[in-house]
């Protein structure tokens, strides 16, 4: 390990970036060797600015414009494979496009950094944010980190890589911004000198890559022999992601100051009422509690930021407490028996004997605005349903109905 | 200072994000530590009537909806006034902000004290022109400087000379500084 320093202020750069900008700049410093991708709404401005990065020769990046995100997978494994360091981006039906190469990615341990400006899966067509996209890859393999600010997004995707490519790991990694609610959001983004995040990272060092002069094969063919046990190797692997990430997240604060966990607690040391939700909505759910905690109200907020590996023992120690949990996730899992986010959280809580009761509200989907009321709404409902006793399963809110 | 929530009333086309996201970068050069610059996109096409929302805060911002109450309403087309309710949700003693030849006294809502600028005339004067069109968007960031002295006229000239490097920059400059000093209430 590099002994890492911390920056000195004068050496960072601050600039008004929007989410997605904010995440190019962070791909450029991170020394990407293949980009290959398709412009997608709304994650486009990230391979746009990457391509004018290339273009200027600010990178030495070799860019290639694929023909649809099918191929700029495929074109990431390969390159992956071959050693390289690899990222790209996508969002809903690009993502969708992925998804065969998704589980190779995972499966052939190609540790590639796929940016995700999460947004709603047709039909009808919409461009907003939602999160059926990337809740819908959850069990492809890769690793997931939902991020709330530009900050947290360039920082997050500077250690995917570190986290990615840890041989402990050797895995693929979303990270996820909010489509347009932050990749289109501009804000103050604090940006690390180049060379830091050059000695941060390193060289990605490949365990066994391709190479014309010692031919192997990968990703071949396992019957019943041997598929299995890759399946075994890959779930084993995931489970090595929360050391590695809170090492690479120490080193990083040593650096930055900055650290952000798998998940953000707000308030939850005394919470009678938790929310748990993620990203952008995060932010908002925090601004609630302080409002309802002037009120009098015993309410905090978990904010997660890791959905896969989910960090359930860990969340289940900080909520178990509570009388009850109010998730607010955006999306639906139709016929489930609940929608993802509530779902990992009723089993991380079920070998509990004495667990919170567990309310699900699906928010925002196709982007309609989350406003703070929609968060009190639901902490009302939450309230009641204690005092009732029992709740319904899931239901949403600020829709017609 | 609390938060203030500024919303902007455009046109497709007419630069009403790039004034909110302008906005945003000269409030942090300002010592803001918390801004946020985020458009409203609907199916608009040019001319259609768009919104833009900018939240400047001393402290880092975590709400993440869209605006509502807002503080103040920036209007890039006096037409606008016409077609929707620019003062919707705005506080009492917000601010509304006009690009319009006619005086305040000529405007009536039910509230917020208001402001106007002839940013349409100080656009053509100087050239200001996209597709021979002009362009309003630079000189109402100087009249949201005087209107709610938030952000310093010269910050204001410096993120347009950024954004539009050489002489471009430098006209729009000058007509910030035009709509700056003629705004008024």
């Amino acid at each position: 390990m590099t002994a890492v320093k911390k920056i000195p202020k004068d050496d960072v750069v601050i600039e008004g970036l929007t989410g997605d900008a904010a995440i190019a700049h962070a791909l450029k410093q991170c020394d990407v060797d293949v980009l290959a991708a398709y412009p997608i709404t709304p994650q486009t401005i990230i391979v746009e600015d990457f391509q004018k990065f290339a273009a200027d020769g600010e990178v030495k990046t070799k860019v290639i414009p694929v023909e649809s995100e099918h191929s700029a997978m495929s074109a990431c494994v390969g390159a992956s494979a071959a050693g390289a360091r690899v990222a790209t981006a996508t969002a809903s039906a690009g993502l969708a496009l992925m998804w065969e190469i998704l589980y190779c990615a995972a499966s052939m341990r190609m540790p590639i950094v796929l940016t995700i400006a999460n947004r709603a899966l047709s039909a009808p067509i919409n461009i907003h944010n939602d999160h059926s996209d990337s809740y819908g890859a959850r069990d492809s393999g890769f690793i997931q980190i939902y991020t709330q600010s530009c900050q947290e997004a360039y920082d997050t995707t500077i250690m995917a890589f570190k986290i990615a490519e840890d041989h402990d790991v050797l895995l693929p990694i979303m990270v996820c911004i909010d489509g347009f609610i932050l990749s289109h959001n501009v804000e103050r983004v604090e940006m690390l000198p180049d060379d830091a995040v050059a000695d941060f990272l390193g060289i990605r060092e490949p365990v066994q890559p391709l190479d014309p002069n010692n031919p192997i094969t990968m990703g071949p063919l396992a019957l019943t022999d041997y598929y299995f046990e890759f399946k075994e190797q890959q779930d084993r692997a995931i489970k090595n992601v929360p050391d590695i990430f809170k090492r690479v997240e120490a080193e990083f604060e040593k650096m930055t100051g900055r650290s952000y966990g798998m998940f953000e607690t707000h308030k939850t040391e005394d919470a009678d009422i938790i929310i748990l939700t993620h990203s952008t909505a995060g932010g908002t759910a925090k601004v609630v509690a302080d409002t309802l905690r002037e009120q009098g109200e015993k309410v905090g907020v978990v904010r997660l930021r890791m959905f896969r590996p989910f960090p359930s023992e860990e969340i289940a120690e900080v909520v178990k407490n509570a009388k009850a949990v109010a998730v607010f996730e955006k999306c639906l899992s139709f016929g489930g028996a609940g929608n993802p986010l509530a779902m990992e959280l009723r089993t991380a809580l079920y070998h509990l004997a004495e667990r919170p009761m567990v309310t699900d509200f699906v928010i925002g989907l196709g982007g309609r605005d989350v406003p703070p009321t929609t968060f009190v709404e639901g902490y009302e409902k939450t309230k009641e349903y204690l005092k009732k006793g029992e709740a319904p399963s899931y239901e949403t809110l600020g829709v017609r109905k | 200072m609390p938060m203030i929530e500024i919303r902007w009333h455009g046109r497709g086309g007419q630069g009403g994000v790039t004034s909110a996201e302008l906005l945003a970068k000269a409030a942090y050069l300002d010592g803001y530590k918390g801004v946020q610059a985020f458009p409203y996109f609907g199916a608009e096409r040019r001319g259609a009537p768009v919104k833009a929302f900018t939240r400047i805060s001393d402290e880092p911002i975590n709400v993440r909806s869209q605006i509502y109450t807002p503080d103040i309403v920036a209007v890039l087309d006096q037409g606008l006034v016409e077609l929707i309710d620019v003062t919707e949700g705005l506080v009492e003693d917000g601010k509304i902000i006009i690009n319009t030849t006619l005086e305040p006294s000529d405007l009536e809502f039910e509230r917020g004290h208001v402001f106007t600028y002839d940013g349409t005339g100080i656009a053509l004067k100087h050239g200001l022109l996209v597709a021979g069109l002009p362009v309003v968007n630079t000189t109402m960031l100087g009249a949201f400087a005087k209107a709610t002295g938030l952000v310093k006229l010269e910050t204001v000239q410096d993120v347009i000379r950024e954004k539009w490097p050489g002489k471009v920059g430098e006209k729009n400059a000058v007509g910030a500084a035009e709509a700056y000093e003629t705004c008024s209430d």
